[in-house]
């Protein structure tokens, strides 16, 4: 065992990164749950995003073009969840469960020819002078623009929700549709595009793991990060910076235990593999005391006729 | 006064099986507090929710100050000067009082500005209100007034209000009246919606009656008696409950001391609750909505356990026991929430008559259950209380609100209870049913039988209850005798005004 191996710039370097596919699908989800619909799509929205990202990418050799045909699918998938529970008022927990089943199968269709393919690789932002400072250079300044773009996407979201009529509204809508569409609100519409906005996300997320953090096509390589999005969602109490941290909080995790294995510690691979899961989980357990934060109409089905 | 501000013209909604509103036309005025009278179901609503533009009339028209008016969304309608505060408040319990206020406006200024405003609109109108504070957090009486001053920010020249006074005490009811007088003597009008006959009678210039959707004719309530007014939304005339002369037994049930916490993070805890019911008594327990009925109503079902000694039956100690066992000791309980709690909604009347019947009809032996005997009970019910349904093979959710709530009390009194226990007998139920429950629970104490009746409507408790008692807070007042007790005394023991104030004319 030699843990002196293990640099610790590097580890939350690599923590940032790890985290990004998660943050990215977490704060999707967390509008969407802010406009008062559950969606347990997230899981089959990511793979969907992660396979259309990676044939884009690797069929136009531009991983930018990739991220937003990922973006793009994703928001595809949602339309089929919009469907379900907008128009057809199904449940949504159900609607979501099958939306999970049904982009696993399509991605592994879709990937068939993609197994065991490189993608050109996303280039990292360089910025003259900064990138090369000592500790702070590598764990700020030397990352691929989705990195940033996550960190953005969580500053906006916060601003959105908290300082603007739109996130005022969206924040409306999810507490009391009743009232909300009493007051001519189209809670339907308002639902529809805070959907579309988590499938975008989640997509975004999926593409991130397949063409960055890993980078190859492997089937069902999202592993179960877009569940933990969704407990995400919840252990951070439906709060944009509070998901942020749970993200580097699985992220960090994660990293460590990917050293730990390679640094040979006497722990079986299984317990260490399974750890982000855990803590995760066991944090958000502990943290989740105040329920009273959720959307309180949250999973409910909203019909204009009552 | 003569000035005509909105004019209906035969508005007709048809909903499919329904004609909600058939040709109703009629006339609002200018400064006019309007009065719009009718049972549940007569089309209030509708009526309303077109002049808001959240339903559009299949035809008729409306004339706003002389010019057609038809609003295609409520946006519309509050551009022209018309705001409504809905009888169930359209308020949004995790957003506080300034953003409530802001997503009900078309052009809102910045919250602190708005902020600004909220205090001295509110102040001016002596509805004082922090901009600040979490809607969640406010009283019934403050909450209303949340919407309220969102529809005075808008300067509404007719302001439509929907059942404002059913969650009030008497003195918060005065001092909305205040408010409204207000309004009025600037030049405000006033659409004002009630069953509340004499809330209008003090308030109205004027009142139009609707009955099944239409127009059935106007008066001036000043000049009109609450029951003539009654009759004609009823179209029958009227019988009020008999209720002879009636000596009290020995105690039947009491409670001493009860305390129990709040059973959810939304429920009220129950404090040092005694009270004491005799047989042949009514007691009446008045208090608003969310002040520990539902609490008090479960201690004594037995769906909330506590200490033995604490709820007493002829003197013996049933606090442990759970509701079956007290059914057997005839100690009845109907809940007020009627899909969920009272019946099981997607069950049909016979599974639900089993459901409660079971031990007392003797609907079952060692666990097999006597369907035969199980849909006579059921039958007797649906005929001993006029239940309108096409047969006990219906499904509770079926029934319409006013004929289940007639199920659930008939299944109850028919088990001839010792003590029987009902929270809002006749929420939601049109006068005639309602009369025939108050009668049937009058009936039953004659027979000997103690009754506890939880309501929120204290016209039915004067009518009915020997004594009256209010609950505010989990507490429980000492109980009067109804005899010669006024409304002022009422309203204090309900908790007074809330630390409310009255309007600075």
């Amino acid at each position: 065992m030699d843990l002196s191996a293990i640099n610790p710039v590097q580890l939350i370097a690599f923590l940032m990164v790890a985290a990004t596919p998660v943050l990215l699908a977490a704060i999707g989800e967390l509008i969407v749950e802010k406009s008062g619909v559950l969606n347990l799509g997230v899981e089959g929205m990511m793979i969907t995003g992660a396979i259309a990202g990676f044939a884009v990418t690797v069929e136009t050799g531009s991983p930018a073009v990739g991220f937003v045909a990922a973006a793009g699918a994703g928001a595809l998938l949602s339309c089929l969840f919009v469907v379900l529970t907008q128009f057809a008022l199904a449940n949504q927990v159900a609607s979501g469960l099958a939306l999970t089943l049904f982009g696993l199968g399509l991605s592994a269709l879709l990937g068939q020819s993609y197994v065991g393919v490189k993608p050109p690789t996303t280039p990292k932002v360089e910025i003259a002078g900064l990138s090369d400072l000592p500790v702070v250079g590598p764990i700020l300044f030397n990352h691929d623009l989705m990195v940033y773009f996550g960190i953005a996407l969580v500053a906006a979201t916060w601003a959105v929700l908290k300082f603007t009529r739109t996130g005022l509204i969206l924040r409306a809508v999810g507490e009391n549709h009743d009232a909300a569409h009493a007051l001519g609100y189209k809670v339907v519409r308002i639902r529809i595009l805070a959907i579309l906005f988590g499938g975008a996300c989640a997509g975004l997320g999926g593409a991130y793991i397949s063409l960055i953090r890993v980078p190859q096509w492997t089937e069902g390589m999202t592993a179960g990060v877009g569940w933990i999005a969704l407990a995400l969602v919840v252990f951070a109490s439906w709060k944009p910076w509070r998901a942020l941290l749970g993200a580097y909080l699985f992220g960090g995790v994660t990293v460590v235990q990917l050293n730990l294995q390679a640094a040979g510690v006497a722990i079986p691979v299984e317990y260490l593999a399974m750890s982000p899961y855990l803590i995760t989980i066991v944090v958000l357990v502990i943290l989740s005391a105040d329920k009273s934060s959720a959307p309180a109409a949250l999973g409910r089905v909203f019909h204009a006729s009552r | 006064m003569s000035d005509v501000l909105l004019s209906l013209k035969g508005l007709t909604k048809a909903y499919p099986g329904v004609v909600a509103n058939d040709q109703v036309s009629f006339d609002i005025g200018v400064g006019e507090v309007h009065a719009l009278l009718g049972e549940n179901g007569a089309g209030k609503s509708t009526l309303v929710k077109m002049i808001y533009g959240l339903v559009k009339p299949d035809s008729g028209m409306m004339e706003l100050n002389g010019r057609a008016f038809a609003p295609a969304e409520p946006r519309a309608a509050r551009a022209d000067g018309i705001a409504m505060v809905f009888q169930h408040f359209s308020l949004f319990d995790a957003l506080n009082v300034a953003e409530n206020i802001a997503l009900g406006m078309e052009n809102p200024p910045k919250m602190r500005d708005l902020a600004s405003r909220i205090k001295s609109v509110s102040e001016n109108y002596g509805l004082p209100l922090d901009p600040f504070r979490t809607v969640g957090d406010l009283s019934a009486g403050e909450r209303q007034r949340v919407e309220i001053i969102r529809c005075l920010l808008q300067d509404p020249k007719l302001l439509i209000m929907d059942e404002p006074t059913s969650v009030l005490t008497p003195q918060e009811v005065e001092i909305l009246f205040q408010t409204l007088r207000k309004l009025k003597a600037e030049g405000t009008s006033i659409l004002y919606i009630s069953h509340k006959l004499e809330e209008i009678r003090s308030l109205c210039d004027f009142a139009t009656i609707l009955r099944l959707g239409q127009n059935v004719g106007a008066c001036v309530p000043r000049d009109t008696s609450a029951r003539d007014m009654a009759e004609m939304m009823v179209g029958t005339a009227l019988k009020t409950p008999e209720r002879a002369g009636r000596e009290l037994g020995p105690v039947a049930l009491s409670i001493r001391g009860l305390s129990v916490p709040a059973p959810s993070a939304f429920g009220t805890a129950l404090k040092d609750v005694t009270l004491t019911v005799h047989k042949g008594e009514i007691l009446g327990i008045g208090g608003v909505a969310g002040n520990g009925q539902d609490e008090l109503l479960s201690v004594l079902s037995g769906e909330v356990l506590c200490a033995p000694g604490e709820v007493l039956l002829h003197g013996d100690a049933i606090g442990q026991m759970n509701p079956t066992k007290r059914r057997k000791l005839g100690v009845l309980a109907a809940p007020e929430e009627r899909l969920g709690h009272a019946a099981a909604p997607d069950m049909s009347l016979t599974e639900n008559a089993l459901l409660t019947g079971s031990v007392r009809q003797g609907l079952e032996t060692r666990g097999m259950i006597h369907w035969s005997r199980a849909k006579e009970f059921a039958e007797a019910v649906i005929a001993g209380f006029d239940v309108r349904t096409p047969g006990p093979g219906n499904a509770a959710r079926a029934l319409s609100g006013g004929n289940l709530q007639k199920f659930v009390i008939g299944r109850e009194v028919l088990q001839d209870p010792d003590v029987l226990v009902v929270n809002q007998p006749t929420w939601g139920v049109d006068a005639a049913a309602a009369a025939a429950i108050r009668q049937s629970l009058l009936d039953l104490a004659a027979k000997g039988a103690a009754v506890i009746c939880i309501s929120q409507d204290l016209d039915e408790l004067m009518e009915i209850s020997d004594n009256f008692a209010a609950l505010n807070e989990g507490r429980l007042s000492a109980p009067r005798s109804t005899q010669g007790l006024s409304v002022d005394e009422i309203g204090l023991m309900m908790g007074g005004a809330h630390g409310m104030e009255v309007a600075h004319v």
